[in-house]
């Protein structure tokens, strides 16, 4: 008889909901009872509010069980869970659940279901047939294949990552990187986290065929400091995968060579835009680069670098090994494929939902979100991180789409859909988001390190009432000015949450209220 | 435990990370790992090895929020105060952590047991309101939670 398998996810989400105390009261139990269990430690499905979510193989599938306890597990054992027995905390198989069945994960296929640290198990659940087909291919159909699925950059400037892939790959130089972007910095926003924990391997092999399409042999991987789990699971399969012939001197058998080092960020917001994250992989301040030159000319050190974000590059393996129809053939308009909408904050079913551009904000928020988690009525959402617009509900039909986002003045960004009930205050939140942008501005430009805090000080004022016509004029002002004047995205997009809140909820600020109707 | 500033010790880690391609973020982690701080002291030594001004290494350190000055204090609280945790009432518990540490974002408590410091999102943002102690992630905080965390920082 083979020994039953408990999948306890070890992703940062579940460890802070409590998943290393269960899986603790797991194996006490187990000692208990003379049982011997294999415990495997896999990342997150994404299903938050169920987390720790406790999957138990049986004869018939898994089984999942959540939010576990520790408190809960003798209780678990007592029901019989090692054959699926029903239990208060039974929620069936974990592909029935009504938020994982709804998805098409692509990108997020594998992560929460395979031993993340497991090559082996990665290989059984369709890893590395990316890399394979991609060497079958050759460097020019490679980028061919990318190009054709519409594979936008997902770190939020949505620039087609096969047109990026080119014009680095067209570059002449004796040294070229990949350089991934794994300062996912922005709140709301959990994607990247997610997949370097529970499923590594997935970023390498995108990076692997990246650094052959354009003629890489160095890639760096540049992951911010606060997410110390994902530094170190990461760092763990890149020497997996090196001791297996994945990296290093002839790639998968092949005559490529490839290599990845992981880079530490250091708590600076900022260096989530790529220019000043290529300053900061060089030791250097992490300020932002006029552009041009692009990074696909004169990027990392000097040389070609693609610079993408980490979803971009794990959509990769999936294109390749599918085919770019199978990724196209998804999608919304020119966004094509499917995108990890991390819904956060105030919701009720918190998590990671992969999906086909095209649903609306409205069925986001409400129906997959199921509202808000403290059940009060939704009064607005950011979508795109802290540089994203506040929509109110007049909003939520627009499609989740790169394109209908801009034209209503918002963004997708990243692709994270903060929630929040009608006991926010959206002056607050205005004023917190020119505040965050003068703590966080990389100095270089006036705009940006000057222009956020004379924000917060004409938005305090209107909200004093203080000579409240003339500072609204003033504040508009402000913002075209960052809008328009500012190098990068920082202090550019800023003006998004703060005028969308203005716009959109100007009784906060003081005055009076407008309709819904007026506003859209 | 970190170790106390020690000249020939930075100079050891300085030496075994300088080969790397932009060596100065990972030299000065590697020295804040050690010593839980980077000493003014290790300025002019990187600059040195790196054949930099000790201007530019100043620069460095400075810009970067995670470098510190001097030591903290033996626990670090980092509290996120991003939107998504704000969305979940993560004001509130910034103010009660700051009356029961007696502290401002940043200081240490008088006994040097406990340091608070903000910190601008965990990606813990389905498990709001989130903070770290010691490196160690805890989500799904209300006021007993925290209270029961910074008891658990001051013991």
């Amino acid at each position: 008889m083979t020994r039953p398998r408990i999948f306890v996810p070890r992703d940062a989400g579940a460890l802070a909901l409590g998943s290393d105390e269960v899986e603790r009261a797991i194996i006490a139990a187990e000692r208990k009872r003379g049982f011997d269990i294999k415990i495997v430690r896999t990342g997150s499905r994404g299903l938050f509010w169920l987390e720790p979510m406790i999957e138990v193989e049986t004869a018939a599938g898994c089984v999942a069980y959540g939010p576990v306890g520790p408190e809960d597990v003798e209780s678990l054992f007592a029901a019989g869970w090692l054959d699926g027995g029903p239990h208060a905390l039974h929620l069936g198989r974990p592909e029935d659940i009504p938020f994982l069945k709804r998805q098409t994960r692509f990108t997020f296929a594998r992560c929460g279901i395979i031993d993340r640290l497991s090559l082996a198990d990665y290989r059984a659940h369709g890893g590395l047939r990316g890399l394979e087909r991609a060497l079958s291919l050759g460097p020019a159909e490679i980028i061919e294949e990318v190009t054709k699925s519409g594979l936008r950059g997902r770190g939020g400037a949505g620039f087609p990552t096969g047109i990026k892939w080119k014009t680095t790959a067209d570059a002449r130089a004796a040294q070229k990187y990949i350089v991934c972007n794994g300062d996912e910095g922005d709140s709301g926003t959990y994607a990247d986290r997610m997949l370097m924990e529970g499923d590594p391997f997935c970023l390498i092999e995108g990076m692997a065929i990246a650094g052959i399409a354009v003629g890489a042999t160095k890639g760096f991987v540049y992951i911010r400091s606060e997410y110390p789990h994902a530094i170190e699971i990461f760092g763990r399969a890149i020497e997996i995968a090196r001791a297996e012939g994945v990296l290093g001197f002839g790639v998968a058998g092949s005559t490529y060579n490839f290599d990845i080092e992981v880079r530490v960020g250091a708590g600076a917001y900022v260096c989530g835009e790529e220019t000043a994250l290529l300053d900061s992989l060089e030791g250097k301040r992490g300020t932002v680069r006029a552009k041009p030159p692009l990074p696909a000319h004169h990027g990392a050190f000097g040389q070609p670098t693609v610079v993408n974000n980490v979803i971009s590059l794990a959509s990769v393996p999936a294109i390749l090994s599918n085919g770019a129809d199978a990724y196209r053939d998804v999608g919304y308009g020119r966004s094509r494929g499917t995108m990890p909408i991390q819904l956060a904050g105030n919701v009720k079913y918190r998590g990671l939902f992969e999906t086909g551009f095209g649903l609306t904000l409205g069925e986001i928020v409400d129906d997959i979100g199921g509202g808000t988690a403290t059940g009060r009525p939704v009064r607005a959402a950011q979508v795109g991180g802290p540089l994203g617009a506040y929509f109110p509900r007049s909003y939520f039909d627009t499609p989740f789409d790169y394109e209908a986002f801009a034209a209503k003045s918002g963004l997708i960004g990243h692709a994270g859909v903060t929630v929040f009930d009608d006991t926010v205050d959206m002056a607050r939140m205005a004023r917190f988001a020119m505040e965050f942008c003068s703590i966080e501005s990389c100095g270089k430009c006036t705009p940006c390190r000057i222009g956020s805090t004379r924000g917060v000080e004409v938005i305090d004022r209107i909200v004093r009432g203080e000579r409240r016509a003339e500072n609204l004029v003033l504040l508009q002002d402000l913002c075209e000015t960052m809008r328009f004047g500012s190098l990068c995205a920082l202090g550019g997009f800023v003006p998004y949450p703060v005028t969308s809140a203005l716009t959109h909820f100007p009784e906060d600020f003081g005055g009076a209220p407008i309709s819904a109707a007026a506003a859209a | 435990m970190q170790t106390a500033w020690d000249h020939k010790r930075a100079e050891e880690i300085i030496e075994a990370n300088r080969h790397l391609d932009g060596a100065a973020l990972p030299i000065l982690h590697a020295l804040q790992h050690e010593f839980g701080y980077v000493d003014r002291e290790a300025e002019p030594l990187i600059a040195h090895a790196l054949n930099l001004s000790r201007a530019e290494i100043h620069g460095v350190v400075s810009f970067y929020h995670d470098f510190r000055e001097a030591p903290a204090g033996q626990h670090v609280l980092k509290l996120c105060r991003a939107e998504a945790c704000q969305a979940m009432g993560a004001d509130a518990l910034a103010d009660q952590a700051r009356g029961q540490l007696h502290v401002e974002w940043g200081e240490t408590t008088a006994d040097g047991r406990v340091t608070l410091e903000p910190v601008f999102c965990l990606g813990l943002c389905a498990c709001a309101p989130a903070a770290m102690l010691d490196g160690r992630v805890v989500g799904a905080l209300d006021k007993a939670r925290l209270s029961a965390l910074i008891d658990q920082a001051r013991r």
